[in-house]
C-alpha cells in the first residue's frame, strides 16, 4: 500500500508553475496590491490638487485657532475663543454624555419589556409585543423628530411649567431638576463609596471561593448593598450632612439654581433609549428562550424555589445569549446618537463636523477624524463586552 | 364475536377549565402581582386609546383642501391629502409620475418573481431581471433614449426612499460577498484589505459616511468631474450597507459544514467553481433572513439623507411643515403619517424574514 501510493503521487507530473496555488496566491495578492496602490495614489493625487485650487489647506494646524462659534451644551468650560481643538472635546463628551445616559435606560426598558413578552399575564405580553413591533420599525430620526418636534416643542412655556411637587418642571426649554450641592467633606463620602465598592469586589470574591470549596453560601447580593449604600452614608452623617439640595426656582425668564436638561438632549435620550429598548427586549426574549424548559424543571426537582431557579439557572445560561447582541446594540446606539445633528444636539458629529467643517473646511482631516473617534469607541466596547462574553461564558471540558 | 373496545365518550372538561372566565382567571388573574398588573394596563388602555383613536378618526377632518377647514378637535388629515403626492413623488414632474409608478410596479414585480416563478425558470429569469431591473427603472426615472430627463433633484418623496433602499441593497450584495470571501480567504494581504474596510464602514455612523460622500468625495475625483448628489449618497449608503452585507454572508458562510468544501475539492472543483456552485448558493439561503434585516434597516436609514440635503419622504414633512400655508402645527399628523407608512413597510418584510426563516428551517427546530 505505502510503497504504491508513494509511487503514484511521484508518478502525478507536477502541476504547471502557473497553476501552483501558492504562486498563484502571491500573484493576486500582488495585483490587489497594486490596483489598491495606484487606487489610492490617484485619490491622494486628485485631492492635493483640488485642494489648492479650492485654496484649502491642510494639516492639524486649524486645532489650535480660536472656535468663534458657541455651543448649546458643554461639560468643560467653553468659550467662543476657544479652540477648535476644544470644540472636538465638547463634542466629545456630548456625545458620550448621551449615550451613557441611553445606553442606562435602553437597558433598563429592554429587559423590562423582554421579560415582559414572556409574561404569563396576557395583557402585558401583548402590550409589550406592541411596543416592541411599533418602536423597531419606524426610522429612529422620525421618532427623534416626534419627540423634539412634536411632543417637547407643544410643552407650555416657562411660566406655566408643569410641575411635579414644585421641584421637578418641564417646560419648553426642558426639563429643570433639583441638583445636590455638596459642600465640604463631600470627598470622605465620595472615598468611602469607592473602599465600599471595593470591599464588596473582595467580599463577593471571597463568598464564591468559600461557596465552591465548603458549600456554605453567603447572602453576597444583601451584604454588598449593605456595604455600598451604608459605608457611604455612615461617612454622610459622621461628616455632618455635608449636601444640601438646590432646588430650580423661576426667576424673570428661566429657571435659575438646579439642574437643566436642555430638550435635544432629553428627545434624543428618550427615542434612543426607545428606540434601542426594543431591539434589547427582542435579545433578551430569545436569550430566556433559548434557556430549555428541562433545565427549569431539573431545578425545581431538586428543590430550588422559584427565584434561586432564576438567578442560578436561567439567567447565567440567557446571559450567554443575551450579551454578543446586546454588544451590538449598544455599539449601534452610540452610532445612532449622531442623529443628534438633526434636531441639533450638540454633539460630535454636529459640532466638530458641522460647525468646525463649515467654518474651517479641511474636510478630510475632520471626517478622518470624527470617523476614527467612533472606531475607537466601538472598538474599547467591543472589547470589554467580549471580556464580560469570556467571563459568563459556558466552560466546556 | 363482537366484542370489540368501545371507549366510552369523552368527557367534557370542567365548566372551570374552559370559556372565557377560566382564560380570563389563567391569564389575566392568575396572582395578585398579575391582577394588579391587569388592572394598571386596562386603565391605562382605557383612558389613553379611546381618545386617539377619536383624534385619528372620529373628530379628524378628512374633507377639505386648506388649513382652515381643520377643526382644533381631531386630527387634520387634509394637510397630508394636500401633500399626498409631494409626499410620495417629491417635485418629480407631475405628469411623468407614471414613469415613477412604473419603477415601482417593476420592483414589485422582480421580487414577486423571485418566489412565486417555477423552479426551473426561477433561477435564469430571477438573475436576469435583477440584472436588468435597475437599468431599466434608471432609465424611467431619469429619462433619455426617447424619455424627457428629470434631474435628479426633482426625485423625492417616499419612492426615493424606496428607490434608494433597493438599490443600495442590489449593489451591497456583490460587495458584500467579495468582501466575506475576502475575509475568510488564506491571503494575508487579502484578509487585512476586506477585514479593515469591513470594520472601518461597520463601526462609524452612516452619517459620517454620508457626510464623507458629500464633502470629500468631489475631492477625490479629477477637477471638472461632477458628481450628483444622489450619486454620492448612494455611494456612500451602498459602502456602509456592503459592511453588514458582508458580515451577513460571512454567518451565512460559517454555517456550511467544511466537508462540503472538501467533497467539492476532490470532485476537482477550483475555488471559484467550490464558491459558485456548492457553497455561496447554500450560504446565500441560509443568510436571506438576515438580508431581509439589513435590508429593512437601511429602508429606516434612507431617512438619514435628508441631512445631507435630499428631498426624501421626512424632508419633504419637514418642508410641509414650514410652508407658510400650513403653520398651523400638524407635527403629530405629518410624523404619525409617515411613521404609519414606514411601519406597514417594515413590519410586512420582517413577518416575510420570519416566514423565509421557518420555511427554510426544515426540522431542527424544537419548540
Amino acid at each position: 500500500m505505502q510503497t504504491n501510493k508513494s509511487k503514484n503521487s511521484s508518478a502525478t507530473p507536477k502541476a504547471a508553475f502557473y497553476n501552483r496555488a501558492e504562486v498563484r496566491s502571491v500573484v493576486f495578492q500582488a495585483i490587489v496590491f497594486l490596483g489598491l496602490a495606484y487606487f489610492f495614489y490617484t485619490i491622494y493625487n486628485n485631492t492635493l490638487t483640488n485642494m489648492e485650487a479650492r485654496g484649502i489647506r491642510t494639516g492639524f494646524g486649524f486645532m489650535s485657532q480660536p472656535a468663534g462659534f458657541d455651543i448649546l451644551l458643554s461639560l468643560i468650560p467653553f468659550e467662543a475663543t476657544d479652540s477648535y481643538g476644544r470644540t472636538f472635546f465638547v463634542g466629545l463628551l456630548n456625545t458620550l454624555l448621551v449615550s451613557a445616559i441611553s445606553i442606562v435606560f435602553a437597558t433598563l426598558l429592554g429587559f423590562l419589556v423582554g421579560v415582559s413578552r414572556l409574561s404569563s399575564n396576557w395583557l402585558v405580553s401583548k402590550v409589550a409585543t406592541v411596543f416592541v413591533e411599533t418602536f423597531r420599525n419606524i426610522p429612529l430620526l422620525l421618532q427623534i423628530f416626534f419627540w423634539y418636534f412634536a411632543v417637547l416643542a407643544t410643552l407650555p412655556g416657562v411660566r406655566d411649567s408643569i410641575s411635579l411637587a414644585d421641584s421637578i418642571f418641564v417646560n419648553v426649554r426642558g426639563l429643570s431638576v433639583p441638583k445636590i450641592v455638596w459642600s465640604d467633606g463631600a470627598s470622605i463620602v465620595f472615598y468611602a463609596l469607592i473602599a465600599a465598592i471595593a470591599g464588596a469586589f473582595f467580599l463577593s470574591r471571597w463568598a464564591r471561593k468559600r461557596q465552591e470549596s465548603t458549600g456554605q453560601p453567603f447572602p453576597t447580593l444583601w451584604a454588598n448593598l449593605g456595604l455600598i449604600i451604608g459605608l457611604p452614608f455612615i461617612a454622610f452623617l459622621l461628616m455632618g450632612l455635608p449636601a444640601s439640595i438646590e432646588v430650580p426656582k423661576l426667576e424673570g425668564f428661566g429657571f435659575k439654581g438646579g439642574m437643566t436638561l436642555i430638550p435635544e438632549l432629553v428627545a434624543l435620550t428618550v427615542a434612543l433609549s426607545v428606540y434601542t429598548a426594543a431591539f434589547i427586549a427582542e435579545a433578551v426574549r430569545a436569550g430566556v428562550q433559548s434557556v430549555s424548559h428541562g433545565q427549569v424543571e431539573a431545578a425545581a426537582a431538586l428543590g430550588l424555589p422559584s427565584a434561586k431557579v432564576l438567578r442560578f439557572v436561567t439567567i447565567p445560561q440567557a446571559l450567554r445569549v443575551i450579551v454578543p447582541p446586546l454588544n451590538s446594540q449598544y455599539q449601534n446606539l452610540i452610532k445612532n446618537s449622531s442623529l443628534a445633528m438633526a434636531i441639533g444636539y450638540p454633539d460630535l458629529v454636529a459640532v466638530f463636523m458641522g460647525s468646525t467643517l463649515n467654518q474651517v473646511g479641511q474636510a478630510v482631516e475632520i471626517v478622518f477624524m470624527t470617523m476614527m473617534v467612533y472606531l475607537i469607541i466601538n472598538l474599547t466596547l467591543s472589547m470589554f463586552m467580549n471580556w464580560y462574553n469570556a467571563r459568563i461564558k459556558l466552560v466546556e471540558r | 364475536m363482537d366484542n370489540t373496545f368501545t371507549p366510552i365518550e369523552a368527557r367534557k372538561p370542567p365548566s372551570s377549565a374552559i370559556g372565557p372566565i377560566a382564560w380570563m382567571k389563567e391569564s389575566l388573574f392568575s396572582s395578585p402581582v398579575n391582577t394588579l398588573l391587569t388592572v394598571f394596563f386596562g386603565y391605562l388602555i382605557i383612558r389613553f386609546v379611546p381618545p386617539v383613536i377619536d383624534w385619528a378618526f372620529i373628530s379628524a377632518n378628512w374633507v377639505g383642501t386648506t388649513q382652515d377647514e381643520c377643526t382644533k378637535s381631531g386630527a387634520c388629515w387634509i394637510f397630508i391629502k394636500q401633500w399626498f403626492s409631494q409626499l410620495l413623488y417629491g417635485s418629480y414632474p407631475e405628469n411623468l409620475h407614471w414613469r415613477v409608478n412604473l419603477a415601482l410596479i417593476g420592483l414589485v414585480a422582480v421580487v414577486v418573481l423571485q418566489f412565486f416563478l417555477p423552479q426551473h425558470l426561477r433561477r435564469r429569469v430571477g438573475w436576469v431581471s435583477l440584472l436588468v431591473y435597475p437599468l431599466v427603472s434608471l432609465w424611467l426615472m431619469y429619462g433619455g433614449f426617447g424619455l424627457e430627463t428629470v434631474s435628479t433633484d426633482k426625485w423625492g418623496g417616499f419612492s426615493l426612499n424606496i428607490l434608494l433602499a433597493f438599490a443600495g441593497i442590489l449593489m451591497s450584495l456583490p460587495i458584500g460577498i467579495i468582501w466575506a470571501l475576502g475575509r475568510q480567504s488564506k491571503m494575508p494581504f487579502v484578509r487585512v484589505v476586506c477585514i479593515s474596510s469591513i470594520e472601518l464602514f461597520r463601526g462609524v455612523p452612516l452619517i459620517t459616511i454620508l457626510f464623507m460622500g458629500s464633502v470629500m468625495l468631489p475631492l477625490f475625483f479629477p477637477a471638472g468631474v461632477q458628481l450628483d448628489k444622489l450619486m454620492r449618497a448612494f455611494i456612500a449608503i451602498t459602502l456602509f450597507q456592503s459592511a453588514y452585507m458582508a458580515e451577513v454572508i460571512r454567518g451565512g458562510l460559517q454555517a456550511i459544514p467544511k466537508g462540503q468544501v472538501e467533497a467539492a475539492n476532490s470532485l476537482g472543483l477550483g475555488y471559484w467553481k467550490t464558491m459558485r456552485l456548492i457553497v455561496l448558493p447554500q450560504a446565500l439561503k441560509i443568510s436571506i433572513p438576515n438580508i431581509v434585516n439589513t435590508f429593512i434597516a437601511l429602508f429606516k436609514d434612507t431617512t438619514l439623507v435628508l441631512i445631507i440635503g435630499l428631498f426624501e419622504v421626512l424632508s419633504t414633512i419637514q418642508a410641509a411643515l414650514q410652508n407658510s400655508n400650513w403653520l398651523g402645527g400638524h407635527h403629530i399628523e405629518g410624523y404619525v403619517f409617515v411613521a404609519f407608512v414606514f411601519w406597514v413597510f417594515c413590519y410586512t418584510m420582517s413577518r416575510i424574514s420570519v416566514h423565509i426563516e421557518n420555511k427554510l428551517n426544515t426540522g431542527h427546530s424544537r419548540s
